[in-house]
């Protein structure tokens, strides 16, 4: 780009530098998101919370859309952050974001506030995120010359309302609002929205797009940790595995995420500078090093699945099947090969 | 008997390196942003208001004026963004008008529940559909319930004045409360006049840095703002809310005091009152409206007809005393809405209904007639403004003017 443009070069303000973490054990042991919460026994989303608040550090604010991450986590006088949070409507994870760093931005430029790097992070569910803000995040990702991260904790339902579908929930999937009864058995029939790979491909200029799983919580925060240090706007995409939405005993919470990714309904991908690397083992599936499991191990573990016949599972996984062996990039972007 | 005319005024010598420039209101309110400083600035496109971001980007790419400028995606993601700076220190500025101004309506009622001090600008317009450019005041009135502070303004120097105004209001700590500025889209919007531009000294003596002190939020104050509070508190703070916009009356009358003397302006802050001195009867309006009502009372006074008019200018806090007072001396008052509340009271619009309310506790209170005209940006002219006037001297006489239903002026039947 030419250099016309004095606000994004002159006044151009350095990220903090998140070297990642090598394996579990240099993981410092200072929490930002602690104790006062009173999110569901086995919620992945508040695992990811806990993760990202850590791996994010001291210095950060972060930006709660409206859904579970703020109804169960900040009842007045019992807030489970040690770092600055602040509610931000359901639609509005992007524009949260894009209006702190512009603040932020335009005080410290003027000398209104001390120079510094601080990370900010807007959370949103996949109704936020997925449904409802998809245009204030898309906007966001457009403006590079703020320094941001936009998380989606995907627990694919509307959770906090009663479990309702969203356009990020499975195919088929039982909840309030898509209950099998006696004449349809799919009440649900749109299939799951491919957000990441959608954000990345239309919005080149992003540095980076991950996909994380919090069964895999070293990686999930070293891809946080390189999206809040590498400049610009960026896109996390969490998987998180829910029992009160996907009807399963909260022990499994961990296994169904592995689950998830070894059954290749959810590949582990990042990219970064427009450059694809699937990651853990989404990369071994793609390598052949790994041969994905039957998508049944992970929909008969779920009660939203109860109901699908043998034929349904099929549907399911031959869905999965042409994920892998027919798109462009497999697991990341559709399209037959020409 | 020389009118009282505010566009001319007893002239007051200026304050120095003042400038005069032919401008439109729009460009005036740009101007108000530029010598407010204002850090953080949204802008989505909506005709008319949309005019003030023309100038307000213009200023930006000549280097007249440093500010982030974000153009949005939706007037929703506007006012939210600015929200956002507001919260971590900055100054902010956005605006809308008609339907964008709904399109944002979930972050106005937050940016107000939050007590969030922004400063916005409304260009009056008819809301879709069927669609139409010209003003109304739905739009801006649709806020009235939630904690925004809300003007009208008449001019080009009022609506620059009145812009600085609020900044300082609307950040007073005692009020902390979001302000918008209503300017009727094309009459004002669009239209030129000589404004005085004050000098950058000047407005920095009378505007202090916006300062949101303990409530900032920033790592090295790590607050949680806006939890879940429920039946368990969300009562008090609904109170704090109420009690911050009474406080908004005295903050806004000492604004005034200081801005007219450091400006060297004159005029009550909530209400203008022309020619009401000895009158019998008294129009009420707002905004662009002023003008051809003071023709027309110009025109019936030369004829001996005793009628003032009174321009409300602070919708909220609503001046209740003021008009009390303005307003108890006549016989007959006609208020004219250039808005609508379809089935409230008497069908009338929400001033008429406003300034009813306002006038019922008093002993012997005027007749009330209530009028609808000009939506639309139809034009009121001098003509229509006589035929009100008359129906008011009518039931100030005592005549069988309806007062329990509302006249619709100037419109094909």
């Amino acid at each position: 780009m030419p250099d016309t443009d004095v606000d994004t070069f002159a006044d151009f303000i350095a990220t903090q530098v998140l070297d990642p973490w090598k394996g579990p054990k240099k993981v410092p042991a200072e929490e930002y998101y602690t104790s006062g919460h009173r999110t569901c026994q086995g919620c992945e989303s508040a695992q990811l919370m806990k993760l990202m608040a850590k791996a994010g550090g001291p210095r950060s604010i972060v930006l709660g859309a409206t859904g579970c991450m703020y109804v169960a986590n900040t009842t007045y006088y019992s807030t489970p952050w040690a770092i600055p949070w602040m509610h931000t409507q359901l639609g509005s994870a992007g524009s949260a974001a894009t209006g702190t760093a512009a603040g932020l931005k335009a005080m410290m430029r003027k000398g209104k506030m001390k120079k510094e790097p601080i990370n900010i992070i807007a959370v949103c569910g996949d109704g936020g995120g997925a449904d409802m803000g998809l245009s204030a995040i898309s906007a966001a990702l457009q403006h590079t010359q703020y320094n941001l991260l936009i998380l989606l904790y995907d627990n694919e339902s509307y959770a906090n309302t009663d479990i309702q579908v969203s356009g990020s929930s499975p195919w088929g999937a039982n909840s309030t609002f898509s209950p099998p009864g006696k004449v349809k058995r799919i009440m649900n029939r749109r299939w799951k929205k491919n957000t990441a790979a959608m954000l990345a491909s239309g919005h080149p200029e992003c540095r980076y797009v991950a996909t994380v799983c919090t069964a895999y919580p070293v990686d999930a925060m070293n891809s946080v940790r390189k999206a809040l240090s590498i400049g610009g706007p960026t896109f996390v995409h969490s998987l998180d595995p829910c029992p009160k939405g996907w009807d399963y005993d909260p022990m499994y919470s961990h296994e169904l995420g592995e689950l998830a990714v070894e059954t290749g309904i959810w590949p582990l991908y990042e990219v970064e500078e427009g450059k694809l690397k699937m990651c853990g083992k989404s990369k071994r599936i793609v390598s052949g090093q790994f041969k994905r499991k039957p998508v049944r191990e992970y929909l008969r573990r779920q009660g939203r699945f109860a109901h699908f016949t043998d034929e349904d599972i099929e549907y399911f996984q031959s869905k999965i099947d042409d994920m892998w062996e027919k798109w462009l990039i497999p697991g990341v972007i559709p399209f037959a090969a020409p | 008997m020389t009118p009282p005319d505010l566009a001319v005024a007893e002239k007051i010598d200026g304050p120095s390196g003042e400038t005069e420039e032919l401008i439109s209101g729009s460009e005036a309110i740009a101007h108000a942003c530029r010598l407010a400083d204002v850090d953080v600035i949204t802008a989505y496109p909506i005709r008319p208001y949309d005019t003030v971001m023309q100038y307000v980007s213009q200023m930006i790419s000549n280097g007249d004026f440093d500010c982030e400028f974000i153009v949005a995606e939706s007037e929703h993601s506007q006012f939210e963004i600015v929200k956002h700076a507001s919260v971590v220190g900055a100054r902010v500025f956005c605006g809308s008008s008609g339907v964008g101004w709904f399109y944002a309506f979930e972050a106005l009622a937050v940016t107000a529940g939050l007590r969030v001090p922004m400063v916005a600008m409304v260009g009056n317009r008819a809301l879709d559909d069927p669609g139409a450019f010209g003003v109304e005041h739905n739009d801006a009135l649709a806020v009235r319930d939630l904690g925004w502070m809300l003007n009208w303004v008449s001019t080009a120097q009022e609506a620059l004045d009145t812009a600085l105004i609020a900044y300082r209001v609307a950040e007073d700590p005692r009020v902390s409360l979001p302000c918008a500025i209503s300017c009727d889209g094309a009459f004002l919007t669009h239209s030129q006049t000589l404004v005085k531009v004050p000098a950058q000294e000047t407005v920095d003596s009378f505007l202090p840095p916006y300062d949101r002190a303990e409530k900032q939020l920033h790592p090295d104050n790590p607050i949680t703002i806006a939890p879940q509070v429920n039946e368990d508190w969300l009562m008090e703070m609904r109170r704090q809310n109420d009690m911050a916009m009474r406080r908004a009356r005295g903050v806004i009358i000492e604004a005034y005091e200081d801005f007219n003397a450091k400006f060297g302006r004159s005029g009550e802050p909530f209400i203008e009152r022309y020619m009401m001195d000895d009158a019998e009867i008294a129009l009420v309006g707002m905004g662009t409206l002023a003008m051809p009502v003071r023709v027309a009372v110009r025109k019936m006074r030369e004829q001996g007809k005793k009628v003032g008019f009174v321009r409300v200018r602070w919708f909220r806090p609503f001046p209740t005393i003021e008009l009390q007072d303005v307003l108890g001396r006549v016989h007959a008052v006609g208020v004219i809405d250039r808005d609508y509340s379809f089935g409230s009271a008497f069908h009338s619009g929400v001033l008429a209904t406003e300034v009813r309310s306002a006038l019922y506790p008093m002993e012997n209170p005027p007749k009330i007639i209530s009028f609808i005209a000009g939506l639309g940006g139809r034009e009121v002219n001098a003509d229509n403004v006589i035929e009100m006037a008359d129906m008011a001297f009518d039931a100030a006489g005592g005549g069988d003017i309806n007062d329990q239903d509302t006249h619709w002026i100037g419109v094909r039947e």
